[in-house]
């Protein structure tokens, strides 16, 4: 992020480096030269989850209705692909709804928030305040007022997932250089002029940071949303199912949940690092 | 003194209702085209003079007028300089000191029409501080010498009759830094601009300085006002001549005097 010369920079730590360094620069080394070591790591620790869940449930017998057996959980993901198509697309769509209007609004509000110092003040109270609000006390209030379905789960999608994003745009914009500044004013730019020129180049990796958070979070508003009040979306069908006491229905509600987030999250790692190479000077 | 371009009158400066003062009973008169080199002790206020003059600050006391005009807002006839540069990370060298044409009357208003032209100009001045070449490369890749190259660059593409320098030089080793004394003495003997150079380094001051001025320890006063009459332009040989080496040793012992009292 910073603009500093390289000499304001700590110094490397000069002589012997300890054993316990040693180890772990050689040991990066090796895993940075195995790449096809690295590519497979998060794979081989999936798998070994679910194996060792798999040995767990088998060898202590546990019933299917306490915890089902992950292989029980695929083959009703399989099972039920129709209806999890269906809940999953919805579901998708709320988050992504959600997660739109949080991003606009909370640029809108970072950006306000971040270049004021009387806004910020005035604002910052309500906010922590706002955010501390567990959002399933919210869900009641949005049914009340639209109903359930659709537009409360993408509403609870906007509000646990605006806050990151102004934060982080707030920040990127408040902790611009005093040295930058006097440069900038000094050549008679106006308020706006520093916003863009300076400040939303300056936000953007803080932006893209916030935006893996974001999406993870709309994704636990929606669900949230469809759990309480919805006939449509994953929520409701893990509510559904587990009501039926199907058991590796819910876990495969689970499971798909956890591979959207996990696809979005990846999606909006991308994003970030192809925008803010400059920021890893890379 | 109506020729004057630069005039402080008993100028007091303090930041904060009940802090002592910054500065105290400043007074100056700097000509246009007048290279002005200032020293003084950590902490006394030069940083805080600079800012008065390019009305970053208003003074608490006492006027400053520049071109003739009281300032009260930011002038923006001025280029500015820091130890740290401030060039964008996202921007490339070029886009970098193209900055200010975006930004300063009449330029910005003319950009977008006559882009080539500005480009052509932001090229020759990095060709005149030996950094052609690095156009398209951005700060990060260049080294510490040649990022405050670019970051003078930038202070001066739009042409500012000041040019306001803190301590550019402070970071970089003692070869570089004296090649770029060289670089700023051949910028300003081309394009006629004024400079207040605030500095630590005494040769610094005596090698490219009409006017030196050496602070007292906060609160900052002028104390000393001294010519320097050396003939330009000023060479590393000029700086192993006796008058050169008498200045220095006579700065160094204002600045021990200052310390000392
Ligand atoms: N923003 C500020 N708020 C309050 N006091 C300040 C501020 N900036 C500077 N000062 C005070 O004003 C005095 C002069 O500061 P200034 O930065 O002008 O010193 P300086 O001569 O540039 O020092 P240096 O050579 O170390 O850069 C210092 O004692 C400092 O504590
Ligand atoms: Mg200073």
């Amino acid at each position: 992020m910073s603009t500093e010369p390289a000499v304001r920079q700590p110094p490397a730590p000069s002589g012997p480096m300890p054993p316990a360094a040693r180890r772990k620069k050689t040991m990066g080394r090796r895993l940075a030269e195995h790449d096809a070591t690295k590519k497979a790591a998060p794979w081989v620790a999936t798998i070994g989850l679910f194996v060792v869940w798999e040995m767990i449930c088998r060898g202590f017998s546990v019933p299917e209705y306490i915890l089902p057996t992950p292989s029980a959980s695929f083959v009703a993901v399989w099972q039920y692909r129709d209806a999890i198509w269906l809940h999953a697309a919805q579901t998708l769509y709320t988050t992504v709804a959600g997660f739109i209007i949080a991003v606009v609004f909370g640029v809108l509000l970072g950006a306000l928030v971040g270049s004021s110092k009387t806004i910020y003040d005035a604002l910052n109270p309500m906010l922590i305040g706002f955010n501390s609000v567990p959002k399933v006390a919210v869900v009641p209030i949005l049914v009340m007022w639209f109903g359930i379905g659709t537009v409360p789960a993408i509403l609870t999608a906007f509000l646990i997932s605006f806050f990151p994003i102004v934060v982080n745009v707030a920040t990127g914009l408040a902790t611009l250089e005093p040295e930058l500044r006097d440069v900038l004013r000094s050549l008679g730019a106006t308020r706006m002029d520093i916003l863009v020129k300076v400040g939303f180049p300056r936000a953007q990796p803080f932006f893209f940071a916030s935006l893996k958070i974001a999406i993870t979070l709309a994704f636990v508003g929606s669900v949230l949303s469809e759990t309480v009040a919805s006939n449509k979306g994953i929520g409701y069908l893990m509510m559904s199912a587990s009501s039926k006491f199907n058991m590796p229905l819910v876990f495969a509600g689970l499971m798909v949940i956890a591979v959207m987030g996990i696809v979005m999250y990846e999606i909006f790692n991308r994003i970030e690092m192809r925008a803010t190479k400059w920021a890893t000077r890379g | 003194m109506s020729h004057a371009f630069i005039e402080l009158d008993r100028v007091r400066l303090r930041y904060r209702e009940g802090d002592d003062l910054a500065l105290e009973q400043t007074t100056m008169s700097i000509r246009e085209g007048e290279f002005v080199a200032v020293v003084g002790p950590s902490g006394c206020g030069k940083s805080s003079l600079m800012k008065l003059v390019t009305g970053l600050m208003p003074p608490t006391e006492g006027n400053v007028i520049v071109a003739g005009q009281e300032v009260t807002d930011p002038i923006s006839i001025v280029g500015m300089a820091f130890q740290a540069s401030t060039l964008l990370p996202w921007r490339t060298t070029l886009d970098n000191i193209m900055l200010p044409l975006e930004i300063v009357q009449p330029h910005r208003s003319r950009l977008r029409k006559h882009k080539a032209e500005y480009i052509e100009k932001a090229r020759t001045l990095l060709a005149e501080v030996g950094l052609s070449g690095c156009e398209d490369k951005f700060p990060w890749e260049l080294s510490g010498g040649m990022q405050q190259r670019a970051n003078l660059c930038r202070a001066l593409i739009h042409e500012p009759r000041l040019l306001m320098l803190d301590e550019p030089f402070g970071a970089l080793d003692a070869f570089t830094r004296e090649e770029l004394w060289d670089a700023l003495q051949s910028l300003w003997m081309e394009h006629k601009f004024t400079v207040i150079l605030v500095t630590h380094d005494l040769r610094e001051a005596a090698y490219l300085a009409d006017t030196i001025y050496v602070m007292s320890k906060r609160p900052g006063r002028i104390l000393v006002r001294r010519e320097n009459e050396l003939a330009r332009p000023r060479t590393q040989d000029t700086s192993f001549t006796p008058p050169f080496v008498d200045l220095v040793h006579e700065l160094r012992d204002e600045i021990r005097s200052v310390r000392a009292s």
